[in-house]
This record gives structure tokens, sequence and C-alpha cells, in this order.
């Protein structure tokens, strides 16, 4: 337990009613509710929070907010746990724990440190120079430095937490809550626009809440109250604190992330997610996202205490923190007086304001004197001193062009280096959404340029620091966003009146010259990235600010370089003798902060992966003990193996009872498209390369379809049912492939056709018996239709019942036996399957699954579209030229066939093959080599596309494609797969009852 | 000056104060003997080894903006050459025997890490097409290897292995001379090679048009002036069509946006390269500690080079399947590079119908392995006036012909 | 994430449509009467423009109409949206 000696007694946004305790490197500290991990660490006087990335240098707190880059924790343990957690933004729970990340053994005594001594070997790009030699070593450099890589750990488990998204429709969409931003949706939500508001801390009102502002006579914290009530009474607007903007996408989309229940701490009530997505379509979107203060680039700046002016300032007005006993306040603009003032009233012994500028605003001369605060012009400071922590400051006279230090030092003895640079507009939103930043040199910071998207940017963001000015562009921004959606007139609420004092002009100071001891001036601190490296970068011809980005790492820390992108390139501007404008900056990508992958995903993990397909006939598939094939989104059944059986003895029992007596698949999930209209045989006609012409009412023809340029791309059965009514069956994974197909040749080609397409794949459960035993069984159970040959023959289509049922039964064959396909409404299908296998038990009726399927056709030459081809192959490299009409003028891909490469005569073309071996069942996805040579490369000539061994035969086979294949048969060729050579013959890809007296019998 | 131990360390003591430009900023000469049009990786190379194999130094890359600021600065950075046909095997290893030297070719140190490329396997269907595969790879005397399920947990303890998730792993195909590379270093490297060679890089020049004479190209104009030369060669991937365009040549292709992103740095948990084509993700973790991820194309024709929201969700929906440890890791940095797609998903490596004028196009998704080879043999083609037997299946007549080299296999995401 | 006004539907998030590439690419009449390489112009070639963009859209997650879009390919802002058959309205190059 500690003491808070740090915080005041009084004052601050804390709730002192809800005392917690928590845990830091394994300590305990004492904190209050409202509280960040960053103020309670500085409350209990912890000042060395990290090590840094490179050289393990000591690192403390430096900022308020989600711009901090020094101060990164693995927040929580064990499957919650969460690395590079920004103290700042870790909002206090009760038995929080947290620990410092990339450091070993501790914080304190950190093994890493040693690269500090190698600091000068290890300049920005080192690792481009050497670790070259010997040859191939460079794995072994390499594992050292993944040893040293990465800050934070990764969870070890699955993440027990939930996510969620939303979609989310506005008029106006608000981005932070500081003066600006409230006042913008004040004005858009008055006059009715559906209004979000979202701001990425715990409380709205942003710099507000870490100033001691006054707005309309009152603290400004009472105005924001009242608006908030206001906002909140709104029906239309929606308020999302906790909730960060973190990407400004296309055509107004905005990416949020909300932090739902993060500040809970571990829960086991899981009603809420963890955190949600929101994705929001907004009409106008009022960036209100204020402005970064930028550090000052001074030797070994990145000593712990040395901080923003502004975090000093908050942590002293929003959570009654002082950030140290004794500090001296640095800067080159006028924002750092008031932090001064106000770092005096809460405590703190400010013993000097250090202005660079020679002639700083006369309205500070008197506040300061009244608090006992010297104040230095024309001065800055050039080295902090301490190491773990700051103990002290030099601060030297500036020459008039800054370019060196005049005179000696003055030493102050301080714990706290309060810094402000200047501002930058936080212009990240802005830049998503394709806006170009323009530099304005009167505040020496890059601002909105022209707006590329219907957005507008207010206050500090566009470069407005003063309070008034604020709410003032906040008003007129929310009202002129509110009336380009058609709500109120445009015009901007009254500002009240705020107690600005005016600002003077900044005196720029990108790089402190060196007080001359070997101290390190840091650009990047996360990244470790100095100004000497800039200057390196420079100097080796990296002058481009990517380059200098990508060479020093600069701004490609977990900060993005929130605060150090502006120093870095305002010193390459410098030393290329370019001005800053020319230099330009570098592109802001989304994320604005980190994005958790889980949030992304959603709900989309575990089973809701993607969704699982499953037949009607599913569970009693489950039920038998089938073993499911993923087939596109569907389960199929594999095979039914019985106790003790392998995949082998099943398909090998399956497949005999089909070939004895019978068989029964389900054969649901192939794709089914009802096709009505005057025109549905012209298109048929285009889409297959057959003629459909002659096809009558009653009976069906199997079709192939190309692409445009001749390969094969589906097949099916297709049904006559009406005169302009047809049946099409699709494979299962090509069915809303065709359907697409089919809809955007009618509707983008042939405009004219009076065809439709509906989709009933689901809509029919689809059973398949087969075997030399299917009709006498489907002769007992359909009393309504003549099943005999002469009746119903082979490839035609019989309506009726079967066991009572409503019945569509297809006379088609893919074993090639006799075999009915019965198509029943899908809510029949379980009852007509028991029926069958009920009434099939004296054939010993045998369901089989997709291995069974894929043996029985091919052992009839089936080919399988996507197995048999590959999107490289035409219907003549399958030996089907029969399916080609050459009657008819035109059908998709005909003149694709007609090119010179399809008319080669070494095409690879389907094949049968027997392995002379007959217990050696080639390796589908094996290669047949032209020539076997004692080691590769050996010529390849075709591949093995399926290969199995056939119950049927007695022996292993296989259909292949291979060169010139069809004039070879009779040959054999050397199959390779793995080292191991096969040799089979080359013989006609047909194996099983050639005449097909068996399928039509 | 060479880069070394020795150099790094007298520089150390020197406060680096003697290290050269790695490549120089020249103004651009009147005339060229080559103009290679494009400053990323490939032009780069190509520039290279103009000068190193084929002795013709009078070379210009130029450069729209800063050299590598396309895809090569863009890229996921996997090197592998593990493609199903023997054109593309044969190419792609030639630049992956390349790269295995090419640290020490360039003394630049390209970080290259042979660390493996495993392709992950989920449905019996992509079974059959991995053997099928590893088969074809292996015949070419490219090494590829088959993992089983055991095989590739013992490889990445870290992947889900639970046989009942949605997608399980089979089992995979490993190149273990796969690896990553370190993209930038791969255009700073070839650049500092080449100026030392002689090479003019000139950045911030961009191409306004080509000039030609009758069918013959003579020089283009660009935003530094107008500079001559008899051959011009193209590397341009994200604006091919419209370079291309400026010589009066139709492509083949469409440039769409390829998503990527890197997580926050972590301590290294990933020692190889992982994809799946099924589940749609590539993911590698680079020497700093990020996790670097490809995601899909945006499906339609685009030239912004922006990051967009709805195909990272569905990567991270993958990569959370197949890492569920990785949940609560935070996406850092998201972009795209603008591919450009061939039909047949191979690129094209050509000379074309104007006399002198080269292109080097249509990578697809795939162009970084690909940067060592595709320099060397448009290099040649360049050089010799007529393509070397590696490329000369690339060519555009190809189109026409119908004899396409169709790698749609060949990536972890649909084309 | 484009925001396309379905001509039927209304204005509906990307994710709904599915893209078909480059527009007003007519079928030839008579394909037979080409030669390869006007084939191939009419397989593979493709304007592929930095800028303005004549292409096919479908809702395929709604009214499953295919209609055509004018777009910047380079902004991503969609200049005009028109029914199938509908002659392409003039709007850049």
């Amino acid at each position: 337990m500690t003491d808070q000696r740090f915080r005041n007694a009084a004052g601050g946004r804390i709730d002192r009613s809800r005392p917690l305790t928590f845990q830091f490197n394994g300590r305990r500290y004492d904190g209050f509710g409202g509280d960040t991990l960053a103020s309670a660490l500085l409350a209990n006087g912890v000042r060395l929070v990290g090590r840094s990335f490179k050289y393990h240098r000591p690192r403390g707190i430096v900022a308020a907010g989600s711009e901090e880059s020094n101060a990164l924790v693995q927040l929580g343990t064990g499957a919650r746990t969460e690395p590079n957690v920004r103290a700042t933004q870790a909002e206090m729970h009760d038995e929080l724990s947290a620990a410092s990340v990339n450091c070993w053994p501790s914080v304190e005594v950190d093994v890493g440190a040693i690269n500090s001594a190698l600091a000068a070997f290890l300049p920005a790009g080192f690792y481009y120079k050497t670790f070259m030699w010997p040859p191939r070593a460079w794995r072994f450099y390499e594992w050292f430095i993944r040893r040293a890589a990465g800050l934070g750990r990764a969870p070890t488990e699955p993440d027990p937490d939930r996510y969620e998204k939303t979609y989310a429709h506005c008029d106006v969409a608000v981005v932070g809550a500081g003066p600006a931003g409230l006042a913008a949706a004040l004005a858009a939500g008055r006059v009715g626009a559906r209004v979000i508001l979202a701001d990425e801390s715990s409380e709205f009102g942003g710099s507000l809440l870490g100033e001691a502002a006054t707005i309309a006579a009152a603290p400004a914290l009472d105005w924001v109250a009242g608006a908030m009530a206001e906002l909140a009474a709104l029906p239309e607007v929606r308020l999302l604190p906790r909730t960060t903007v973190f990407g400004y996408y296309d055509h107004n989309h905005l990416g949020l992330i909300e932090r739902v229940t993060d500040h809970l701490g571990p829960r086991t009530d899981t009603t809420l997610p963890r955190q949600r997505l929101w994705k929001v379509l907004a009409r106008q979107v009022v960036l209100a996202t204020g402005a970064i203060e930028r550090p000052l680039v001074f030797d070994d700046n990145d000593r712990p205490g040395v901080m923003l002016a502004s975090a000093a300032r908050t942590y002293a007005n929003r959570w009654a923190v002082r950030a140290g006993d004794r500090a001296i306040v640095v800067t080159n603009n006028d924002s750092a007086y008031p932090a001064a003032l106000d770092l005096s009233e809460a405590g703190v012994n400010v013993q000097a304001v250090i202005d660079a500028r020679e002639t700083p605003p006369d309205a500070w001369r008197e506040p300061l004197r009244v608090r006992g605060i010297d104040l230095a012009a024309g001065r800055t400071v050039a080295a902090a001193l301490g190491r773990k922590r700051v103990e002290g400051a030099e601060v030297y006279e500036l020459a008039a062009d800054g370019s060196r230090l005049i005179g000696a030092a003055r030493c102050y003895d301080c714990d706290l280096i309060a810094v402000s640079g200047g501002w930058s507009p936080t212009l990240h939103l802005f830049s998503q959404s394709g806006g170009r930043p323009r530099f304005d040199a009167g505040i020496a910071a890059f601002v909105p340029g022209e707006s590329r998207q219907a957005e507008r940017s207010v206050g500090a963001a566009r470069g407005t620091f003063s309070l008034a000015g604020c709410l003032a562009e906040g008003f007129a921004g929310g009202a002129a966003a509110a009336l380009a959606c058609g709500f109120g007139d445009g015009v901007a609420p009254p500002v009240p009146a705020t107690g600005d004092t005016p600002a003077g002009p900044l005196r720029p100071l990108w790089r402190v010259p060196t007080a001359g001891h070997g101290g390190k001036a840091f650009v990047d601190a996360q990244n470790d990235v100095t100004a000497d490296d800039v200057e390196l970068a420079a100097r080796e011809g990296y002058r481009s600010v990517e380059h200098l980005k990508r060479y020093t790492t600069t701004g490609m820390g977990t900060d993005q370089g929130k605060t150090s992108n502006v120093n870095a390139l305002a010193i390459l501007a410098d030393l290329t003798n370019a001005t800053i404008a020319e230099v330009g900056t570098t592109t802001f990508r989304p994320p604005y902060t980190p994005v958790t992958y889980g949030a992304l995903a959603g709900r989309s993990v575990g089973d809701r992966f993607d969704p699982v397909r499953m037949t009607g006939l599913h569970q009693w598939h489950e039920a038998a003990g089938a073993l499911f094939e993923d087939v596109g989104q569907w389960k199929r059944p594999w095979y039914y193996p019985r106790r003790g059986e392998t995949l082998h003895q099943a398909v090998a029992r399956e497949c005999g009872a089909v070939r004895a007596s019978l068989g029964i698949v389900d054969a649901s999930t192939l794709g089914k498209i009802d096709i009505q209209g005057p025109d549905a045989l012209k298109l048929l006609n285009l889409v297959y390369t057959n003629a459909w012409d002659n096809l009558e009412v009653g009976r069906c023809r199997y079709g192939l379809m190309l692409k445009e340029d001749g390969m094969v791309f589906d097949d099916g059965v297709t049904a006559r049912l009406g005169p302009n009514h047809y049946h099409m069956t699709t494979t299962t994974g090509g069915a809303a492939r065709v359907m697409g197909w089919l809809e955007e040749w009618v509707q983008c080609e042939w405009l004219d056709m009076r065809v439709h397409f509906t989709s009933t794949t689901t809509h029919w459960t689809v059973v398949a018996i087969a075997g030399p035993n299917a009709r006498r069984l489907l002769a007992e159970l359909c009393p309504d239709i003549d099943l005999e040959s002469a009746a119903f023959p082979f490839m035609a289509w019989r309506d009726g019942t079967v066991a009572g049922i409503p019945a569509r039964v297809f006379r088609v064959s893919f074993s090639g036996e006799q075999s009915y396909e019965i198509n029943v409404p899908s809510s029949c299908g379980v009852a007509l399957w028991q029926v069958l296998m009920t009434a099939g038990a004296k054939y010993d009726i045998t369901p089989y699954g997709t291995e069974t399927m894929h043996v029985l056709r091919a052992e009839k030459g089936f080919v399988i579209v996507g197995q048999e081809t590959d999107g490289t192959t035409t219907p003549q490299d399958l030996g089907m030229d029969w399916i080609v009409s050459k009657k008819k003028t035109d059908f998709i891909g005909k003149r694709g066939l007609t090119r010179a490469d399809c008319g080669r005569a070494d095409r690879k073309q389907l094949v049968g093959l027997l392995p002379e071996n007959s217990k050696d069942t080639l390796q589908e996805g094996a290669q047949i080599v032209a020539e076997i040579r004692p080691k590769p490369p050996m010529p390849m000539e075709g591949h093995v596309t399926s290969s199995y061994w056939s119950a049927a035969l007695g022996r292993p086979f296989a259909l292949a494609l291979l060169m010139g294949g069809r004039a070879r048969h009779g040959q054999t060729v050397a199959v390779s797969s793995y080292g191991t050579t096969s040799w089979a013959k080359v013989v006609p890809p047909i194996f099983w009852d050639k005449e097909g007296e068996r399928l039509r019998g | 000056m060479q880069y070394s131990i020795f150099n790094l360390i007298r520089e150390g003591i020197n406060k680096h104060k003697g290290w050269p430009a790695a490549f120089r900023h020249p103004e651009p000469k009147e005339r060229y003997d080559v103009i290679i049009i494009g400053g990323g990786g490939h032009g780069l190379a190509t520039a290279y080894y103009l000068a190193k194999e084929h002795g013709i130094r009078n070379v210009a890359v130029v450069e729209k903006g800063w050299l590598g600021g396309g895809n090569t600065g863009r890229n996921t950075t996997v090197v592998r050459s593990n493609y199903l046909w023997d054109q593309s095997a044969f190419l792609y290893e030639k630049s992956l025997k390349l790269w295995e030297g090419l640290t020490q070719d360039l003394n630049y140190n390209l970080m290259f890490s042979q660390r493996g490329v495993l392709n992950l396997c989920h449905n019996l269907h992509d079974l059959r097409e991995l053997h099928r595969r590893i088969n074809a790879i292996r015949l070419n005397d490219i090494d590829s290897e088959y993992l089983t399920r055991d095989q590739v947990k013992a490889f990445v303890p870290i992947l889900n292995m639970d046989p009942n998730i949605r997608y399980p792993i089979l089992g995979g195909s490993l190149q273990r001379r796969g690896g990553n590379a370190r993209h930038d270093a791969v255009a700073w490297g070839f650049a500092r090679a080449a100026d030392r060679l002689g090479v003019d890089i000139l950045q911030n020049c961009e191409v306004m048009a080509i000039l030609r004479d009758g069918a013959k190209v003579t020089g283009i104009e660009t935003t530094r002036g107008t500079i001559r030369a008899p051959k011009i060669g193209a590397v341009v991937a994200g604006h091919a069509s419209v370079v291309a365009g400026m010589a009066g040549i139709r492509l083949p292709i469409e440039s769409h946006p390829l998503q990527a992103l890197v997580s926050e740095p972590i301590k290294p948990i990933l020692h190889t390269v992982i994809m799946s084509g099924a589940v749609h993700v590539y993911v590698s973790q680079s020497d700093k500690g990020e996790l670097v991820m490809g995601a899909g194309i945006d499906t339609f024709n685009s030239y912004a080079q922006r990051g967009s929201l709805q195909v990272i969700e569905d990567q991270m929906a993958a990569v959370v399947e197949l890492f569920p440890m990785f949940s609560r890791l935070r996406m850092m940095r998201q972009w795209a590079g603008i591919v450009d797609v061939c039909p047949d998903a191979s690129p094209i490596v050509s000379k074309t119908p104007v006399e002198g004028f080269y292109v080097n196009c249509g990578w697809g998704t795939g162009g970084f392995k690909a940067t060592p080879g595709s320099g060397w043999v448009f290099a040649h083609t360049i050089a010799q006036d007529r393509p070397h037997r590696l490329n000369e299946a690339f060519n555009i007549e190809r189109f026409s012909t119908g004899e396409l080299i169709d790698e749609h296999g060949a990536a972890a995401v649909a084309h | 994430m484009h925001l396309i006004a379905c001509p039927w539907c209304g204005p509906r998030d990307e994710v709904e449509y599915a893209y078909g590439g480059e527009g007003h690419i007519a079928r030839p009449a008579r394909p037979e009467a080409l030669s390869d390489g006007a084939y191939a112009d009419y397989l593979f070639m493709r304007r592929n423009p930095k800028g303005v963009h004549a292409e096919r859209w479908v809702h395929a997650a709604g009214c499953r109409r295919w209609f055509n879009v004018l777009r910047d390919t380079v902004s991503h802002r969609i200049l005009a949206v028109y029914k199938m058959g509908e002659p392409r309205p003039e709007a850049g190059p």
C-alpha cells in the first residue's frame, strides 16, 4: 500500500468515494475510480514505467491521452492479458494488474539496456549494413534480433470475451467531444439532425477536463455539464463515450470502436460485449479531434519526468495529481503559461517558465510574478539530467537563429520538465478521408486543406486554439452540417464569453542545439529515433519524408508518430534546405489508435466463422455414424463406417452394395434452378454446348457449360418440365455461380430475352437410389408411375408419389447403375428416406457417401468439374466432343474453343490409368513424367486427377490428364509421387459397363 | 563505402559522419541508352542487371514519387517459388535463387529470412490439389514437402488444430526455402548497387508522355523535362495500363487494391509464413514483432491506395479462426497497394508491338517475391531485344492464342 | 466501403453488391468472324482507366439486378448509376 503522495487532497474528477487497489510490476498501489493507470501511477510517485524499444532506455509517462508514446504496459493476466496498452488509456478498476513491457528481469534492472552502451554502433538502419557474412548466416543473427523484438506478449489462450458489431446511420457525426465537438453537436442536435457524438475518453469535455478555463463566467466544466444534459435530452442525439473513431473510409463511412466493458475489468457477466465495432454512415462529418502538443527535441529529452506541459496540467486538474515536486516549464508558445499557473496552483513548485521567444507576451508576466515563477525568455532547455528520472535541467540562452546555445548553462534542480513545442492539429481522420494537409507557418503545423468528402474540421483540429474560437467554429460547423442535411437555417448559436488570453506567435524550435555531453535527443521516443538518426538518413540520401520514416522507423510505433511526425520532418527540412511544406507529411493510415482483432472479427468466430449448410437429412446421417466432407459450405456424408471399418473398407462395402443390389445417397446439395419463360430454350442453347431443341417435355439431358474462353465451367442435368419451363441442376459447389452466370447474361447481354430464374436448391430433398434393385424398390412405393423402361426410359422424369409423398422422379445415373433421383419437398425428406431404408432392407439398401459416389462415377469415366478440370480444360480435352454441337451457330465459349492453343495435339487429355501393380492405388495429384531420372528435374506431362481402388474391378484405377493422351492408349507411363514411381497403362477413361446397359436396363 | 561490421564500428566511433549517400539525386541527362519507367523493386532490379549483366550503364530509372513507394513498400514481403506450372516455377525459382545471394551481391542486408512458407489445407479437395502441386514443384527440383496434421502442429504449435472447427486443418505444404525479406531494403539495396554502377535514379520525375517516331519509341516527356532513349521498359505495378496506354498498348489488366495490415509489435511467436487459401489469410511476423497480414483484394477497379474496412473484417475473422490467441492483439496500421491483375494471374514480361518498348507488369498479388528474377529476365529482354527462355511464355500474345499460364491457385487470396 | 444507390432499392452498403467489371463490353454478334486477336480484345483487354470508369454491379444480396455505374477509380466518387441497356451518361472522359 502506498500513500498517493502526489495526490492533492481535493479537486480533480476522480471519485474519492471509490478507492481502488491495483498492481503494477508486482507491487500494490492505491487509486480512485476515475483514474487511469497513468494518473494512479503518478499519484503514487511511480515515474519509471517502461523501457524503450531499441536501447531499453528508462521511460516515464509523457502524455495524458492516446498520443502516449512511452508508457506501454501488459494489462491483465491469463487469457485476458493485453499487450502494449497505453497506461494513459487504461481506466482504473479494482484489482487491475499491469506490468511494464520489453524489459527483463525488471523495469528497474533491464539487461536489454546493454544496447544503450552499444548505441554508437546501432544507428538508424545499422542492420542494413552488417550481419551479411558469412552468407546465409542471417538466420543465426536473426534469432538474436527476434529475441529482442516486440513489446508486449500475446495471450497464450483463446479470448474468453465477446465482441459485437453494429451499423448506424446519422446526419451529422461529430468526432471529439471537446468544446468544439460539443458545440457542433449542440448546434446540429438542436435543429433536429440525427447526431452521433463520439469521444475516445471516458468523459466528455476534451481539453476542458484538464484546464481551469471559464465559459460564461463560470467554470467551463459547468458549461460541459449543461451541454451534456441538453444533448442527452435530445432524442436524435446518440452519445458514445469511450469510443474512438479510428477510420474514415470512402463515402463517409466511419469505423468506431467502443470499449464497452474494458473499464469494468474482468467480469463473469458477459451480457455486454467487451468491445463493439460501429460502422457509421454519416451524411456529414464534423471533425473536432483537437490537437496534440509536440515535445521538444533536446538531449535526453526521454528521461522519466519530461512530460508534455498540457499533460502535466491535465494530471493536476483532472486527477488532482502533481506530476512532480519541482518543475520547470519549457515552451516556445503561449499554451504552457496557463499550464505553469495550474501546476503551481496544484502545489507543484514551478521554478521557471523557460520561453524560447525573446519577448513573450506581457500578459503572462504578472500572473507568473504573483505565483513566484521566474520567466526566462530567449532560453531553452538543452539537456535533461538524471537517468531513471529527471534530476535537473540545463538551460541556455538560444541564438537568435536558433542554431546554437550561448553562454553557460543554468542548471535547475527539478524532477519535472514540462515541455511545449507547439501544437499539431489531429489530422488523421481528415487525411484518411482523402484530404491533403497544408502547412500553416503561422502556427508551424499542418492544418486541413480542401475537403474531399462531406466533412469539415472545427476548433483545434483546424488550428484554432482559443476556446472562444473552438466554440464559435463548433457551433458554426454543427449548424452548417445540419443545414447540409436539411435541418435548421445554418445560423450558428451565439458563443458564450470565455476567459481566453490572446496568444502571441510561437517560435518554431525543432531541434534544440546539443548541450554537447553525449546525450541523445529523441524525435520518436517509442522507436528510439534520435535527431542524429534523422540527420544520418538525410546524409545517406533518404530525403523523402517516406524514406525517412521507413529508414529510421520514426512514426511507425504503436503511437503512429502522433507526437513525433512534425518534429521529424521539420528537422529533415532543415537538413535538406527545404521548407516544411515542401517536405510534406506522410500519409496517415487507419486506425487512429490500434483496434482489437477480435472486434473486427466480431461474431464471425468459432461456429459462426462461416455458415454451415446441412441438408434436411443431416441428423439422420449423423445418427448413422457418417463422417462428413466439406463441399463448399455444405456438410456432405463422406462415408458411413460400420464398427471398426476404415475408409477403404467402408467404401468397398458401399460400392459393392450399389453394384450388387442397392445403394442410397443424399443428393440434395446439387444446385437446382427453375427456369421459366418463352425464351428458356433459347437460353439453354446459348449456355450449354449441346443442342436442346428436340428435348421433349418429360425428358432430361446432360449439359456442359463453358466460359467464353471455352474452358469447362459447370455441368449438370436439365429437365424440360413444360413447353417454357425447365429444371436445371448444377454441381454442388457451382450452384450460386451458375445462378449468377445466367442472371448476368440475361440482364446484361440478352436484355430482350424473356426468361426468369429461381434458385430451388433447398426446396427439394433429393434422394438417389442406385443399383440393380432400384426399380424393384421404387415400384413397391410408387403406384402411379409406370417404371418400365419403355415408359420411363433413362434420362426421363415423371411426377407421381413415392410412399404417398408427392415426388418428381428423375431417371438419371451418376453411378452407372439403374438409378432414380427422387425429389420431394424438403419437409418430406426424412419421411421418404426412412421409408426407403425400411422397404429397402430386404435388398440390403446401403447408404453411401461422396467417396463411394466418386468411385462409382470414376469407374464410368464421369468427370467432376473441378477435379478432372481446373479452368484450363476444354470439352475436347475431356473426350466430350460429342456434347459440343457442330450445328449451333453460337453458344458461350464456342469461339474460345477455336483459338490456336485449343487445337494443339499435345493438350492434356482425359485418360484412364491402370497401375501395373494391382496393389498400387496411385496418389491423387501424382504427376506423370516423361522420363524417370535419378533425381529431379523430370519433365511432366500430366497428372492423376482421380484414383481409387475398385471393388468391382478388383484392382486400382485412375483418371488422369495426359498430354496427347487420347492417342496414347496402350502405352505405359511413369507416375511419380513423393519420389516413388509407379507404372501404369493408359486406357480409355471408362472401366465399367462400357455399353451403358446397366444404367439403361 | 562497403557496408560491413568493420565500417559500422569505424563509423560508430566517427559518429557516422562518414557514410556517403546510398544513391545520388542526379539531374536527368538528355539521353540514355535505356529508360526504365518505375523506381520500384522490379525497375531498380532491371536497371541493376542491365548494368551488371549486360554492361549497359547509361540507364535512367524514372520514378514519379519516391523510390520503392509503390507496391515494393506496400506488400507483405513473402518470398517463395512453389508454383504449379513449369513456366512459373522456373521463373520464380530463378528469382528465389537470386534472393539467396542477393544480400551479398548488393552489399545491403535485405534481411532475407528463409523461415519457410506453410500453405494450409482444410478440405479433401484442397488436399488433392496440394499433392498435385507439391509433386509438380518437387519434380521441377524445387523444395516442397507435405506436412501431415501432426507435423503442422509441431511446426506451428500456436495454430488451432481442433478437428471440430469450421475449417479444420488437414495438412499443409511447406517450402522451407521460402520466407520473408525486408521490403524497403530491396528497393534501397538495388538502388544503391545500380547507382554505384552508374545508373541515374530520377525521383519525383513523372512520365507525362511516351515519344514515338512511327512504330519506334524515342523517349519520354516528364515533369523534369524530355529524356531520350531508344529503349524504354515500363515496370509500373499499379499503373501498367496507364503507362502502356501512353505508348498505345492495351493490356489485359485490371487494377485492384490489395488490403494489408500490421499488428502492434509483440514478442515473436510465429516463425514462419502461414497461408490459407480456404479461409483467406496470410500472415507472418516481422523481425520487429509486427504480425504482417495480407487480406483480400477489393473486387472493384481502383487506383486509390486506401485501406477499406470490410475486407479487413473478413480477414480478422480468418486470423482468429486459425489463431484464437490473436483475438486480443490489435491492428496498428492498414493500407492498400494497387495490384495489376492479369486474367490468368500470371505476369507479362514482354516485348510489345511498339519497337523499343517493353512491358513488365501484371504480377497481381505476387510481385515482391519475383523482384530479382523479374529484373533479371527483363534486363535480358531489353538488352537482347528478345525474351530470355525463362520469360518467353509470359508474352502478350498468349491472350490471343489462349496459351495462358493459369495460376489462380497460386496466391492465398482469390484474384 | 462504397455506398451505392441501386436503381431499384436505393442506397445500400457495398457489401450487398458484387462487382462485374468494365461495362458496355458487347458480346460480338459473330464471334466466329473474329481473329484470335480481336476475340482476345473482347475476352481480356480492358480500359482500366485511372479516373472515370463505366462498370457493372449487381445487387447480389438484394434484388439481384444488374446495373451500370460511373465511378472514379481514384476518388471512388460515384458519378452516375443507370440501368442496363441505357447509354453511358456524359461524365468525364
